[in-house]
């Protein structure tokens, strides 16, 4: 009988009724939690006692020469890769080490790789079609129509990614730069609360990395994206970086604004100074 | 609803309308024209169209999975051959005590063997919607547990077409066999009637032809729709970048083994349907050599687009006839030569050739349209 009566609760909020947009808790402010991780292959330490706090809606560069650990990091994040020791949370309630690959992308962790992968005969459209979250069984695939909600929610990532005059062209005829943000947009479609972005600028001309600078700081905000992005190209961090994180042999060497990351003698020492020598 | 997404087609819906007005054009110069006239289609005529049409609808079902999975499967002819044999079966059934021997159940190569009853898997092949049922579901269970293993295994690319041409070899030695219960390599043939009608009657070879073009239109459909649905685009995101596919939560294994039996049962209705009019079934159906010839058809036509699938068939069935009629000897050359002009002048076939002509008529009404963005 109670059972009933709390089936009868006004107040009472069903499973179904809940949002389900995201299950992540961020009312405690980090979306992302790394404390004391360290992973070693063969006894090389990649990522050596790391500790990592992104906030909800924060848009972070993590910068580091090359085997600073980047890379191990994106993988511990993803799943990929179990650590040794440390914890890994997202928001205050799910335990990314307790989790798999999959199960990880559908709590809202989007991974973009380096290299653009998209399908070159569909067009920029279907693309984004076949990204978007949905019930990718064979028959309700088949079945699958395009209804107002999902147009509305193509055409959003269209605008935000800015290829709506190219919407039904093929995206095999795209620059290297639009693919890149098609895939970003790939991305989206899933609805993601946290984006890993791996060198997102590598090999674009000067006007695209400023469009993917736009594109990426438009995403970054409270209640949408968190988004940490990954760089070797020390411009394109100045014009987006709030927060800079340098690693250094698998460890937070230094964090703060970009200015102050930039003077810091540590840092110039590991990085910087080797940096503007090659360059 | 999907099924009906094709008729929204203009592509398709003018593919249809040519294929039936040819249908109705034929029955009409077969029907009202007086034989001897120039514009009289004969019988023979008409029973032959019906086998090219019947080649048609497996072309088709080829383009479904190369075209659109990017699967080459060189063993397609195994599907159209199980089909076949089951409709012949039935045929068998249906010849009674008229046969030679006058055996009220066994078929005449049995008495011949001295077997003194019916195999289990003869029976059942007396009642058409069993032996109907069967044309669809032993090319698809064939499909199914082969299709399984290999794309389980991820098995893809010039492996798969090997492995499905050393099915189809496999099952055309099998069914060589005496022993197999199938006729050996005199296949089944002596057919009387289907459904009641006798198969040797001009109105029978005219319905059959009728039948086999509906099929074709149906089958047509059928294939647009699943091309046209989601799942479509799918496909030919799993033909692409398979591994990406994969990645957006695609189960790439399950969609290929979809579409691979809804084309494996295509070609075995086609194969029930080239049967009757044909009058005999037998292992060189199973061949590797008529696999691949159905390939070239698609290639000459055009990939990945159905109706070049159609063309290619018609065409090159067509020059088979007339070839094989003037030069027999020339008939492989021309094959070859053909091929050869089309991939290297054509590389989208025929089909490719008119999509040109629409795309330049497009590009002339609408200018800059991939500028505006740059």
């Amino acid at each position: 009988m109670s059972f009933l009566q709390s089936l009868a609760d006004r107040d009472r909020v069903f499973d179904f009724l809940a949002p389900a947009a995201s299950p992540v808790d961020v009312r405690h402010g980090p979306i992302l939690y790394l404390e004391d991780v360290s992973v070693s292959f063969d006894g090389f330490k990649a990522i050596d006692a790391l500790n990592l706090t992104i906030d909800d809606g924060e848009l972070r560069c993590i910068i580091g020469p090359n085997g600073a650990g980047k890379t191990t990091m994106m993988d511990i994040i993803t799943g990929k890769t179990r650590p040794d020791t440390g914890s890994a949370w997202f928001g205050s309630r799910h335990d990314l080490l307790t989790m798999n690959e999959p199960e990880i992308a559908s709590l809202g962790i989007g991974r973009k790789f380096q290299k653009p992968t998209v399908f070159e005969a569909l067009t920029v459209f279907e693309n984004l079609e076949l990204a978007m979250a949905a019930d990718k069984r064979i028959l309700p695939t088949l079945t699958a129509r395009l209804t107002g909600e999902v147009r509305d929610r193509i055409e959003e990532v269209l605008a935000t990614i800015g290829l709506i005059e190219l919407r039904h062209a093929p995206s095999g005829i795209l620059s290297h730069g639009q693919k890149q943000w098609l895939e970003i947009g790939m991305l989206l479609m899933q609805r993601p609360r946290l984006l890993l972005v791996d060198e997102p600028v590598a090999g674009m001309t000067e006007q695209e990395m400023e469009r993917t600078a736009e594109l990426l700081t438009g995403l970054a905000g409270k209640g949408r994206q968190s988004v940490v992005v990954v760089e070797h190209d020390m411009g394109f961090v100045r014009s987006i970086a709030r927060t800079v994180t340098v690693l250094h042999q698998g460890s937070v060497l230094a964090e703060g604004s970009m200015d102050r990351v930039a003077s810091d003698p540590k840092v110039v020492e590991v990085y910087l100074g080797t940096e503007e020598e090659v360059d | 609803m999907w099924l009906t997404r094709p008729f929204r087609e203009r592509a398709t819906r003018l593919f249809l309308g040519i294929l039936l007005a040819a249908l109705a054009l034929v029955t009409l110069l077969n029907l009202a024209v007086p034989v001897g006239h120039p514009l009289h289609v004969s019988t023979y005529a008409v029973t032959l169209l019906g086998k090219y049409l019947s080649y048609a609808l497996l072309a088709v079902a080829v383009d479904l999975v190369w075209g659109y999975l990017g699967i080459l499967s060189l063993g397609h002819g195994a599907f159209f051959a199980l089909g076949g044999y089951a409709m012949g079966m039935y045929l068998m059934r249906q010849i009674g005590d008229r046969g030679t021997y006058g055996d009220p159940v066994l078929p005449d190569f049995m008495v011949f063997l001295d077997w003194d009853s019916l195999p289990w898997y003869w029976l059942g092949f007396d009642m058409p919607w069993f032996a109907f049922l069967m044309v669809l579901l032993a090319p698809g269970l064939l499909a199914l547990v082969f299709g399984f293993l290999a794309f389980r295994s991820r098995v893809t690319g010039v492996y798969l077409s090997i492995i499905t041409q050393a099915m189809t070899f496999a099952l055309m030695l099998a069914f060589f066999r005496n022993e197999m219960g199938f006729g050996g390599n005199n296949g089944l043939t002596d057919f009387r009637e289907l459904l009641g009608f006798d198969l040797r009657s001009d109105a029978t070879r005219l319905g059959l032809f009728l039948a086999t073009g509906i099929a074709l239109a149906l089958g047509y459909v059928l294939c647009r729709a699943i091309v046209a649905s989601k799942l479509g685009r799918v496909s030919v995101a799993c033909r692409d970048a398979e591994a990406r596919a994969r990645f957006l939560g695609y189960r790439v294994e399950r969609f290929q083994l979809f579409v691979f039996v809804v084309s494996a049962m295509l070609a075995g209705l086609a194969g029930a349907l080239y049967v009757p009019q044909v009058g005999i079934i037998n292992p060189s159906e199973f061949s590797p050599i008529f696999s691949i010839e159905v390939v070239l058809w698609v290639a000459l036509g055009g990939r990945a687009t159905l109706y070049g699938a159609v063309i290619g068939a018609l065409l090159v069935n067509y020059a088979k006839t007339v070839f094989t009629g003037v030069m027999p000897d020339a008939w492989l050359f021309a094959l070859g030569g053909m091929f050869v002009l089309v991939t290297v002048f054509l590389p989208k076939g025929i089909a490719g050739l008119l999509c040109l002509r629409l795309r330049r008529r497009a590009a002339t009404s609408q200018p800059t349209a991939g500028e505006a963005a740059t």
